[in-house]
């Protein structure tokens, strides 16, 4: 079948979709879009995470066909014109990245609490992450990169 | 593979009964598992996330009609209310990713006995409102699951909706994990307390084949409440009572052992739960600290 | 690739610079092992076996190759060469011929336009087994009549081992047991059992596999070693080792995981018969079974002390389950029976470890590699004897640890710092953090809010405080750095120095494994740092260089950095030259001249600029190929043990603070404190990086992690559903102290960092368990049922 959706903004269609492909495989295979990751393909690591019209879902179990339609955007949405965005940036400094396989996943999972949430508790930071598995960085540095990044944005929104 | 994309809820139906093998999909996050890792290869799907009906809610006759396709995150934050068993519940599944998509119509249709929402459904009394091109019934929950990951709908059925009374007295629930986020229940228990009908109602998950109800843990605690006057001091329940409530909702379980958990861990768990959920519904029943 | 400096710095040794790949890691671009692809590629599956022991008879493909889409079915059969390989002994099949000795052992493999074909396709293909009676542990693998799985070996452990099944066993004896036994006030005997951890890596086991259309190959994949990877397949596809040649893609974390070949030989074999690029990844459930697993342990102690808190003897025996193949039990043997006694003086020792053959699946590496399972179980021991002897724990421990100049028990002299009980005693001296931290009361009402998600159970509300219960527990741990028992593991690397318009570049290429853990941040840093040039790239690892070794043990900043650093000094040389021959001072001129590179100049002791960087290569650029090897090690002897078997040691001491719902079993683990000495930071960041990763894999292995195998040895739980990483939910907040002791024979005096961490963060959460519930735990994973009393 043939899906069409809009990513990162853009039209998109994809041609020749089996029923049964995830959004995840469109994603990467049939879009070339390889930021979006696949590790578990079950929805229980996030290393797939993307919007879906605006809410961080794991594009493993959205169905193709689901996504007619609908607005999607993934990692590579997230860098402007302008550069990095407040988030990446926080991530890249703060030793967020080890192997860096889940840190897409955690980039939109963390860009979406901070667009719901700019100054978002402990606790807060956690539930929004905990669908996100990291199995490098026991989660420390990420936890910075996400209060550096929060309070770059607050400042950066004075 | 067939991928059918119903705009209304008729042509849903019409779908349905063109097709009975076509399994319906909202959220995913069960479905899509089973065809990522090849266990399923249904005919065809159904996907009924463009009927927006299906994910509203709103007061009909003061019930909650729940439509079966609204998120647990929305189910989380809107519902807290009029039905704080299913909101704690609704955020007690997965992930934040998985609370975003996934949906008590899909939790049903899949009847998983861990299912997170069944317990808290089971114990507020709600109604599956199951449809067809037939015509529309409501099934009680208790009556909903037919056996490990099977239900009472016809091939030619959709969930609709669930009809749920708002909480007339305070509700618990509350799910042991072996990990602190994002896992399946080793078990799961709430707790419902109706002060104007004076009843109790509970609901076990993940200790049977099916989610059910521990209903001589029911009847032996309303009896009780009523016989000690309970409902009207607001005195607690004597500790013996707490006692052989918890013990009869570990006897109502039929656990198996798996790699989540032990069979006797289960029963052990579920009494715990059981008398926990009962000391908080009634330290908040007494008017002191809140559910929250 | 090229680095970004830390802000505001220059990005040198000893600062925590940024990762060269991290801007492409943060914006979805990094090329992953299972990003590649090529337009004109097939997709490989791999059919695996659905018993753990079981006679092949036979195998009918023909369904499979009438799919349509389907270009390739390979069994045994069609092997063209070796039908074996392993990292140290070849026993492991390519594919099963006539009996399959584990439950997920490679039977064919499908090559196919669209992976859900190759997947169907193989599911076709018509295996009949009859299967057989199996071995699971050590009772049935040593039995009368057991049936033996290598029948046939002629390895070298084979005459030395007590039992064919077997595969190695390693003593170590020192001093007069019986003497020193005689002398203990109190001795305590326990068993310890330690489950299967697996690696679980996020990126799956990927690559592309590209006929180079001359009989030659190229792999692009993600691995540890890039050069053992290639020794083993070349016999395997019967090709010279120049034309198999093989480029490092993108890793997604590896933690021994990846040392051994996964779908590399058979990407390759694909790819060849079938002339096209073939494209292989691995689903989660194929990679719980496509790779080696932590060793699961049977560990037998007794410990004894005088009534002062002396040690005065530990006897052992450590039985580690290999599975069904060699892999690299024997190295971790030789781990767990030279570092078995853990960080202490012992006057007495007495161990004795072996890995057993067993149709459970293969076990090999993972980050701690034999010292992770003996580090749970002496370190109860140590909590056993000061509670005998009622003293403090870290009191105890502080008494009997290691220091310099100590004497292992397989007679090595601890010849560089090892500061033990400086490492308890800065855990043990953070403040505490506050308790019920989930509770707080409404300033203005007084009313009761809890937290549920700083409560064991979190967002599932089993505990909203009721039978919440505080535990503290201590351990530490000692590991060994880079390769050990006289392994000759050295690294290559070679350095350009040369002028990018007019700016001086430095080019560093290695065959380093970059798998997560920064190396290549630091082989940037101390680039930048011999040369005194800011821009510095590194080339794609590959084989086109000499080998790296493998990224393990600890070892890569100690071998490739030292390579690196003395490629740099070499080419620092040659520059230091062309300085002098210019400036006319004496060409071979003294190194005490006092002449460096700094900030792209060369300048003199006085601070005097003699001459730019920019001039002097104008002349051409400047490489350097260095090869660099840590001071040679020796063998154990296989009697006694004895031998000076380890380059380096390191330390690691850990801090757990749990809370406990003790009616339900359910555990927060409030705060993991680490004090790890690592000789030099050379990334002080990176390193504090490391430390949280490996103690959150050690709390993993403590309350969280077993991949479950039963009785038939069938692994249950082979997803991310059921094998329970922790998440950031279960992560307890970690502060780290690191001590920077240099040990003079290493470079910049670092020590080896990866490991160490993983060691004692178990045995430190299950003794706060176990001082929460009064309960023995003598297994980990603890589960909630052994928490409550409801399983020994």
């Amino acid at each position: 079948m043939r899906v069409n959706l809009t990513v990162n903004g853009r039209p998109a269609h994809a041609e020749g979709v089996w029923e049964g492909e995830s959004l995840l495989y469109v994603l990467r295979e049939r879009l070339g879009l390889f930021g979006t990751k696949n590790a578990c393909e079950q929805g229980e690591c996030g290393s797939c995470t993307v919007r879906l019209d605006g809410e961080p879902v794991c594009a493993c179990l959205v169905a193709a066909g689901q996504a007619e339609g609908r607005e999607v955007e993934t990692v590579e949405s997230l860098a402007g014109a302008a550069g990095l965005s407040a988030v990446q940036e926080a991530f890249a400094e703060a030793g967020a990245v080890q192997c860096g396989f889940c840190t897409p996943g955690l980039l939109m999972a963390t860009d979406a609490l901070l667009r719901r949430e700019p100054r978002p508790a402990e606790a807060e930071i956690r539930e929004a992450l905990s669908g996100n598995l990291c199995r490098c960085t026991g989660y420390e540095q990420i936890l910075s990169a996400v209060r550096l990044a929060a309070a770059r944005r607050a400042e950066g929104a004075r | 593979m067939d991928f059918l994309r119903p705009a209304t809820w008729e042509e849903a139906l019409a779908a349905k009964a063109a097709h009975p093998e076509a399994v319906p999909i909202a959220g995913g996050t069960d479905l899509m598992v089973e065809l990522n890792f090849g266990r399923r290869r249904p005919a065809c799907l159904l996907d009924l996330g463009r009927i927006g009906e299906l994910a509203r809610w709103h007061r009909e006759k003061g019930a909650v009609r729940l439509g079966a396709a609204v998120p647990y995150r929305e189910i989380a934050a809107a519902l807290g209310g009029p039905l704080p068993a299913l909101a704690h519940a609704a955020r007690a599944v997965g992930s934040p990713q998985i609370r975003n998509r996934g949906t008590v119509g899909g939790n049903l249709g899949t009847a998983s006995p861990a299912g997170d929402a069944h317990p808290a459904l089971l114990a507020a009394g709600a109604a599956v409102e199951a449809a067809s091109v037939r015509g529309t019934r409501l099934i009680p929950v208790e009556e909903f699951f037919t056996g490990p990951r099977r239900n009472a709908l016809a091939a030619d059925e959709l969930i609709r909706a669930v009809r749920i009374d708002p909480a007339g007295g305070p509700q618990e629930f509350a799910k042991v994990g072996t990990r602190n986020a994002m896992v399946v229940a080793v078990c799961s228990f709430a707790l419902a307390l109706d002060e104007a009908g004076r009843s109790v109602r509970t609901g076990i998950g993940s200790a049977a084949p099916t989610p059910r109800r521990a209903r001589e843990a029911e009847e032996f605690l309303a009896g009780v409440l009523a016989e000690g006057g309970h409902w009207e001091d607001r005195r607690p329940p004597p500790p013996s009572a707490a006692r052989r409530f918890a013990e009869l909702a570990a006897a109502a379980c039929a656990p198996i052992d798996d790699v989540r958990g032990s069979a006797a861990y289960r029963r052990h768990a579920v009494a715990v739960l059981a008398r926990r959920t009962l000391d908080r519904t009634w330290t908040a029943y007494r008017g002191g600290e809140r559910c929250a | 690739m090229n680095a970004p400096a830390a802000p505001g710095g220059f990005g040198g040794v000893g600062e925590s610079a940024g990762r060269p790949d991290g801007r492409q890691k943060v914006t979805g671009a990094f090329p992953y092992a299972s990003d590649l692809r090529h337009p004109d590629m097939l997709w490989g599956h791999t059919l695996r076996s659905p018993h753990a022991h079981a006679r092949l008879l036979g195998l009918d493909v023909a369904p499979a190759l009438a799919v349509p889409g389907v270009a390739c079915v390979l069994t045994a059969r069609d092997l063209p060469a070796a039908t074996h390989y392993g990292l140290d002994l070849p026993d492991q099949p390519v594919l099963a011929e006539g009996r399959v000795r584990y439950h997920g052992e490679p039977v064919a493999l499908v090559a196919a336009d669209h992976p859900e074909t190759a997947r169907r396709a193989a599911a076709l293909i018509r295996a009949e087994y009859a299967e057989l009676p199996g071995v699971h542990d050590e009772a049935s693998a040593t039995a009368p009549g057991a049936p033996l799985l290598h029948p046939d070996r002629a390895d070298r452990y084979a005459a030395l081992v007590p039992h064919p099944n077997v595969v190695h066993r390693q003593p170590v004896r020192r001093g007069d047991l019986a003497a020193a036994a005689a002398r203990a006030d109190v001795v305590v005997a326990r068993e310890y059992r330690v489950g299967m951890q697996d690696q679980a890596f996020l990126g799956p086991e990927s690559g592309l596999a590209v006929p180079d259309g001359e009989g030659g190959v190229d792999l692009y994949v993600a691995t540890q070693w890039l050069h053992v990877d290639r020794r083993q397949l070349a016999p395997v596809l019967g090709l010279p080792p120049a034309k198999v040649r093989l480029t490092l893609a993108g890793v997604g974390g590896a933690f021994g995981g990846r040392e051994d070949l996964s779908m590399q030989a058979h990407a390759c074999l694909l790819a060849l018969r079938t002339g096209r690029p073939v494209k292989m990844s691995y689903r989660r459930d194929e990679s719980f079974l496509g790779h080696v697993h932590r060793h699961p342990a049977t560990l037998s102690y007794e410990h004894g002390a005088t009534r002062d808190g002396r040690l005065t003897h530990v006897r052992a025996r450590i039985v580690l389950d290999g599975g069904a193949y060699a892999s690299s039990s024997p190295a971790v043997v030789g781990n767990a029976a030279s570092l078995g006694v853990g960080p202490y003086e012992v006057p007495a020792v007495e161990v004795e470890a072996l890995a057993l053959y067993t149709n459970n699946p293969p076990c090999g590496a993972m980050r701690g590699f034999g010292a992770v399972q003996a580090c749970f179980a002496y370190e109860a021991q140590m909590d056993l004897l000061a509670a005998e002897l009622g003293l403090d724990p870290v009191e105890f421990r502080q008494r009997n640890a290691l220091s310099e100049g100590s004497v292992m028990p397989t007679g090595q002299r601890v010849d560089s710092p090892a500061p033990v009980a400086e490492l308890l005693r800065l855990v043990k001296e953070r403040p505490l953090p506050r308790p019920r931290q989930w509770e707080t009361r409404d300033s203005a009402t007084g009313a009761r809010r809890v937290e549920p998600r700083a409560l064991p159970g979190g967002l599932g509300r089993a505990s909203r405080g009721e039978s919440v219960v505080r535990g503290v527990g201590y351990a530490v741990g000692i590991k060994n750095v880079a390769f050990s028992e006289g392994y000759d593991d050295p690294s290559t690397a070679r350095v350009t120095l040369e002028l990018s318009g007019d700016e001086p570049v430095a080019t560093v290429r290695t065959a380093a494994a970059e798998v997560g853990q920064g190396g290549v941040t630091v082989q940037t840093q101390i680039a930048r740092t011999e040369l005194g040039v800011s821009r510095v790239v590194l080339a794609p690892p590959d084989t086109g260089i000499g080998s790296a070794g493998s990224t393990s043990a600890s070892r890569q900043t100690y071998l490739t950095g030292g390579a690196v650093r003395e490629a740099c000094a070499a080419v620092r040389a040659e520059v230091l030259r062309r300085a002098r021959e210019r400036r006319g001072r004496p060409a071979d001129g003294p190194p005490a001249d006092g002449l460096r590179l700094a900030e792209g100049k060369v300048v003199t002791a006085e601070g005097e600029v003699l001459a730019g960087l920019a001039e002097l290569l104008e002349a051409g650029p400047v490489t350097a190929e260095r090869e660099f090897r840590h001071r040679p090690t020796r063998p154990f002897d296989p009697v006694t043990g004895q031998g000076d078997g380890h380059v380096q040691y390191s330390f690691c001491a850990h801090r757990a603070v749990v809370e406990v719902d003790t009616e339900l079993g359910l555990v927060k683990v409030v705060e993991l404190a680490a004090a790890q000495d690592v000789g030099r930071a050379i990334n002080p960041r990176a390193v504090v990086g490391q430390i949280h990763g490996g103690s959150l894999q050690g709390l993993g292995l403590a309350i969280l992690e077993e991949l479950r195998v039963d009785a038939a040895g069938r692994v249950r739980n082979p997803s991310f559903t059921d094998y329970l990483l922790p998440t950031v939910l279960d992560a307890p907040s970690m502060p780290v102290d690191v001590l920077e002791l240099a040990d003079p024979h290493a470079p910049y005096g670092l020590r080896g960092a990866g490991e160490a961490p993983t060691l004692s963060a178990t045995p430190a959460v299950v003794a706060a368990l176990r001082q929460a519930t009064g309960r023995a735990l003598r297994r980990v994973p603890v589960r909630p049922e052994h928490l409550v009393g409801l399983a020994e």
